[in-house]
Parts: C-alpha cells; sequence; structure tokens
C-alpha cells in the first residue's frame, strides 16, 4: 500500500478509520448500522461486543442474518433507553447531517457511550464550492449527488463547522482524520477533505 | 411418499418420568411424565442443543414425520437438516407441555393415588412450571447449558422465562410472536374460550373421561382461538363472503359462509386431539404469567437474563401485538442486554410465526450461527 492511503472495509475508508480507532474487546453501538457490515468486521476482527440500531426493516433482517444484534427503530428511540456510558463507542457514520436535531443526537450519544465516533462528508470541500459557485444551484458532486428535493441530508456542515460545535457543547476532540477518496488529507481538511471522522469525548 | 424420504426423518416420541415436580401453586406433583422427541445429534461437549417450546395447542411432535401419525412436525418448516433450526449442526429437543394431553402429566392423567384421571383435581399450573419440568428433562440429558430456547406465542413465554429463570443455562432466547404479560384482551380472548367449554353441560365439572367431552364447547373455544389467529385481510383473501358449495343464502342456520364452514372444521378437528380441560388449565398458566411479578419492573426482571435475545413480532398479528415485543426489547436495552429486533411484514396475523418463515430462517440460522460461534 501506498503511504498515505487508507484501506478499506467493504469498499469504505471511513469505515477502515473507525476499525483503526475502536480498540479491541470494547462495547459498541452503531447508529444507523445498515446491513451491519461494520459491526460484523469489528466483532470477527476485534472481538467487540457489537449492537446496531437501524430504521429500515430489511437491513435489519440483513444484519441479524449476518449474527449482529440489531434492532429496528429510529436514532432517537434507539439511544433513549439505553443508560448513561453503556458503551465505549456510539458510532454515527454518514448520518449526522440526516437527523433532525443533530446537537441532540450528539448529545444523547455521549451520555449512552463514552466516545462518539463521527464521520460526515464535508460540505465545505472544494468540489461542493465550486459547483455552487457555477452553477447557483443546490450542489451537486459525487459525495451530494442528490437533486435537493430528494436528499436525505437535512443539515449540511463542514468540518469547520464540527470543530466549532464540538467547542460550544465543550467536547473534547481525542482524534481527528481527514479523507479523500482512499487518501488521507493532512492539509487544509475543510477544503481538501471530502469525509471527516472524529472521536470526541465530553469534556 | 414416506418410502421415499430419509429415514432420519421418520421420529418417534419418547417418554420420561420423573418422580416428583414442585409446583408454584405449592402443590406436588408425582410422578411426572414428559413426552418429547429430538431432532440431530448432541456433540460430545453437549453445547449444540436448543430447546424448542411449543405454543397453546401443540405438542412434542416438533419437526420430521411422526412414525405413529405419519405427520409432519407443526414447525417443520424451521426444524431440520438445513433449515433455520438445522439439525445437521445441532440437536433439538421438544417436550410437550406440563397440563397437556399429548404424552406429559396433565388433567387427563390417571392419578396413581385414585386410579382415576386427575379432572378438576389436578392443580393450577404456571408457565413456570413448565419451564421447571423442561429443565428436568434438559438436566436428564445432561446438558449444561442450551445453546438456545426458541418458541412462538406460549412458547415464547416459556423461552423468556427459561431466560430469566435459569440465566446460566441459555446461551441465546428467541421469543417470537410473544408477550412478556397477557393484556386485559389476551385474557378475554382465554376466557370466552374457557367459559365456553365449562358451559357445555358435557363439561360436567370436569368429570368427562369415559364418557362424552364436551365437544361442543371445545370447538366454540377453538373456533375463537382461530379468528385471533388470523388476521383481517387474511380472512379477506382466504374467505372474503364466498358462499359455501352454494349459490344463494339458505335462509337459515347451516353453514352459508365459506367462513363458518372452516371454523366448524377446525372447531371440530381440534376435539379429536386435544382435551377440554388442558384448554382449561394451559390457557389460565398462560393468563397468570408475568414476567414483572416478584422482580418490581421488568427491566428488573430481564436484568437476571445473560442470554443474547432475538425478538421478533409480525406486522399483523393483532393477538400479540408489536407493541409488546418492543415493550420487551426497551427493558432489555435499558439494562444494556444483548438484543436483536425486527418487526416483519406479514399479512398472516399471529399465525405469520408457523407460516411466514422465508425471513425467519435467515435470521434465525446467523444469530444461532454467530452465538455458537461465541461459545465454541
Amino acid at each position: 500500500m501506498k503511504p498515505g492511503l487508507v484501506r478499506e472495509i467493504y469498499g469504505r475508508s471511513d469505515y477502515a478509520i473507525i476499525g483503526e480507532i475502536v480498540e479491541p474487546k470494547t462495547k459498541v453501538l452503531d447508529l444507523g448500522c445498515g446491513e451491519g457490515e461494520l459491526l460484523e468486521w469489528l466483532a470477527v476482527n476485534k472481538g467487540v461486543d457489537a449492537r446496531g440500531v437501524e430504521i429500515s426493516n430489511s437491513r435489519v433482517r440483513r444484519a441479524i442474518a449476518r449474527g449482529v444484534s440489531v434492532f429496528q427503530g429510529d436514532i432517537d428511540q434507539g439511544l433513549a433507553d439505553y443508560p448513561d456510558q453503556a458503551f465505549d463507542y456510539v458510532i454515527l457514520s454518514q448520518t449526522l447531517q440526516e437527523t433532525r436535531d443533530p446537537r441532540k443526537v450528539l448529545r444523547e450519544m455521549l451520555r449512552v457511550g463514552r466516545g462518539g465516533i463521527v464521520a460526515f462528508p464535508n460540505f465545505g470541500h472544494w468540489r461542493v464550492r465550486l459547483s455552487m459557485l457555477l452553477s447557483g444551484r443546490a450542489p451537486r458532486t459525487a459525495l451530494f449527488p442528490y437533486e435537493w428535493y430528494e436528499s436525505p441530508n437535512i443539515h449540511f456542515l463542514t468540518v469547520h463547522d464540527f470543530e466549532a460545535l464540538t467547542q460550544v457543547e465543550g467536547l473534547v476532540v481525542e482524534r481527528r482524520f481527514f479523507l479523500a477518496g482512499h487518501r488521507k488529507v493532512k492539509m487544509l481538511p475543510n477544503l481538501l477533505a471530502e469525509v471527516a471522522v472524529f472521536l470526541v469525548r465530553r469534556g | 411418499m414416506m418410502g421415499l424420504l430419509p429415514p432420519d426423518m421418520i421420529v418417534e416420541a419418547n417418554t420420561v418420568r420423573f418422580d416428583s415436580l414442585a409446583l408454584d401453586s405449592g402443590a406436588n406433583l408425582s410422578p411426572v411424565d414428559v413426552a418429547y422427541e429430538t431432532y440431530g445429534t448432541l456433540n460430545a461437549a453437549k453445547s449444540n442443543a436448543i430447546l424448542i417450546l411449543h405454543a397453546f395447542s401443540g405438542d412434542a411432535h416438533a419437526a420430521g414425520i411422526s412414525q405413529e401419525t405419519g405427520k409432519p412436525g407443526w414447525w417443520d418448516n424451521m426444524i431440520g437438516p438445513g433449515k433455520a433450526f438445522d439439525t445437521d449442526r445441532y440437536f433439538v429437543i421438544c417436550s410437550n407441555v406440563l397440563g397437556g394431553c399429548r404424552g406429559t402429566t396433565g388433567p387427563s392423567s390417571v392419578n396413581p393415588a385414585t386410579g382415576c384421571p386427575y379432572a378438576m383435581s389436578f392443580p393450577v399450573i404456571t408457565i413456570g412450571d413448565m419451564v421447571r419440568l423442561q429443565k428436568m428433562l434438559v438436566d436428564w440429558f445432561g446438558i449444561q447449558r442450551l445453546l438456545a430456547v426458541a418458541g412462538g406465542s406460549m412458547g415464547g413465554m416459556q423461552a423468556l422465562e427459561w431466560a430469566v429463570s435459569y440465566p446460566g443455562r441459555v446461551a441465546a432466547a428467541l421469543p417470537i410472536a410473544t408477550t412478556t404479560r397477557h393484556s386485559a384482551q389476551q385474557i378475554a380472548f382465554n376466557e370466552v374460550g374457557r367459559q365456553a367449554i365449562m358451559a357445555d353441560p358435557d363439561w360436567n365439572g370436569g368429570d368427562y373421561y369415559g364418557k362424552q367431552p364436551p365437544a361442543r364447547g371445545l370447538a366454540v373455544a377453538r373456533m375463537v382461538g382461530h379468528i385471533t389467529y388470523m388476521s383481517d385481510q387474511s380472512m379477506r383473501e382466504k374467505f372474503g363472503r364466498r358462499l359455501r358449495g352454494k349459490e344463494s343464502f339458505s335462509f337459515g342456520f347451516d353453514v352459508d359462509f365459506e367462513v363458518e364452514s372452516y371454523l366448524r372444521y377446525r372447531g371440530s378437528q381440534f376435539v379429536s386431539r386435544f382435551d377440554a380441560n388442558s384448554y382449561l388449565y394451559i390457557s389460565k398458566a398462560m393468563d397468570y404469567f408475568d414476567l414483572t411479578s416478584g422482580n418490581g419492573t421488568l427491566a428488573a426482571a430481564l436484568e437476571q437474563s445473560h442470554s443474547r435475545f432475538l425478538v421478533i413480532s409480525f406486522t399483523s398479528d393483532w393477538l400479540y401485538p408489536s407493541y409488546q415485543s418492543q415493550e420487551l426489547v426497551r427493558a432489555l436495552r435499558s439494562r444494556n442486554r444483548d438484543v436483536a429486533y425486527v418487526e416483519l411484514e406479514s399479512n398472516y396475523g399471529h399465525d405469520a410465526f408457523l407460516v411466514d418463515v422465508a425471513e425467519q430462517t435467515e435470521m434465525v440460522r446467523g444469530f444461532l450461527a454467530a452465538t455458537f460461534e461465541r461459545l465454541s
């Protein structure tokens, strides 16, 4: 592997980063876990006690068929029932921008988990900026491929926006990773990163 | 056809006798017979055993073809080689419940003290008593820990009771289309069934063995039951308003509609295989079942369990509606217990757990395989 290249898990470099962050033998909750690919990988490769929440019935079925403990429900419901600090990590991979109340979700994540791993697409990426500047319309890029009326994304945030929110919320950013494709971005992440992955804790 | 089936599909019922069983009511029952069947092979470590728990009117014949009757088991679509409960990998046990009438001691059994059937002198039993007897059977097999306990409806109640009462003995529990306690509506339907039986003069205070049994009452009870097992949609699709073998109404009270014919047929069929007093005792045991009792809250009860759970409910099941499964799942989550849950789409009502098996199969198979892998 070339230096600076990030490997993938199930074709996703943010999964690979998360796989790197999560310590072995820990308890992990994945919010919006899809078909449980990441959780299965963590269970098999890191001996993690893996749980997931997913809204889609068919994805829940496939996740359970993988042997992962997933329950059907939305993220708000999914978090409310758990006791404080029940998990070592709560993962929110590319879903924060789809939640109705991201601040509440973030607070709940860090009530339920000691660490929160948040991965999100960076709306500050130069292609997004350029798309909007040139077309004068809601940006459409590989990362944000939807028409505005079809998009599941209801909150658009950049790397700087998230950093600012952690300050407002008094969170400690323990680790941060920036990705463009399968490369790690070392400089100007707000301009060059397509996806950001943060590990945050309560201050 | 039977000649073409592999010989291991032909199954035989067995019975084991235990000296006595202490009941929740304080009474003692002795001796107690348990009828059971097994499928697959118990491994040397005795770590691959799954206990299947039957629903209200089920019996020990869960899978394979009965040597005695030639009929397939009640969950044969789920249990067998390559099926959800894969008998190529696991050793599957199913026993008739305490109070039943299919080989395990119940009100129709002879009381050795009198030489007559127990009838209404049979002690009142609970789901806890049924499970205590099953545990004696599991001990008798020398199985220290079951890989899984699984069942739908009343079978799900037993699975929950197992997980809470014998936490170290159950690696995984699969309560399907069930509840942690009956609602007023569920008790009400059971009470209608009981009253139908007891209102039949042939019931005779429960003393009808060797005489005319309360066939009409029991048939009515079963008819009510069948309505609750289906859904509005499945009944519309299956019967609609179709008439039975006629073009116009009879303007009388013989069978006009297809659905009337079906219910009468199901009712009369049931009488030949089920004992009315067993109906009374087992339905009462279901009504008494309450996982919270003695524990304060449901969450406190479930906290005692260390099993993994796979909870399944069905969209059209109005007898055991999904909210009851969700209550269970929430309580498990509140104590951070390992639980997977899904509400499956089905039009079959409560019967879905018996007939809609494709989606259940993929999940049960994966869930069991992951559990087995973790243990070994």
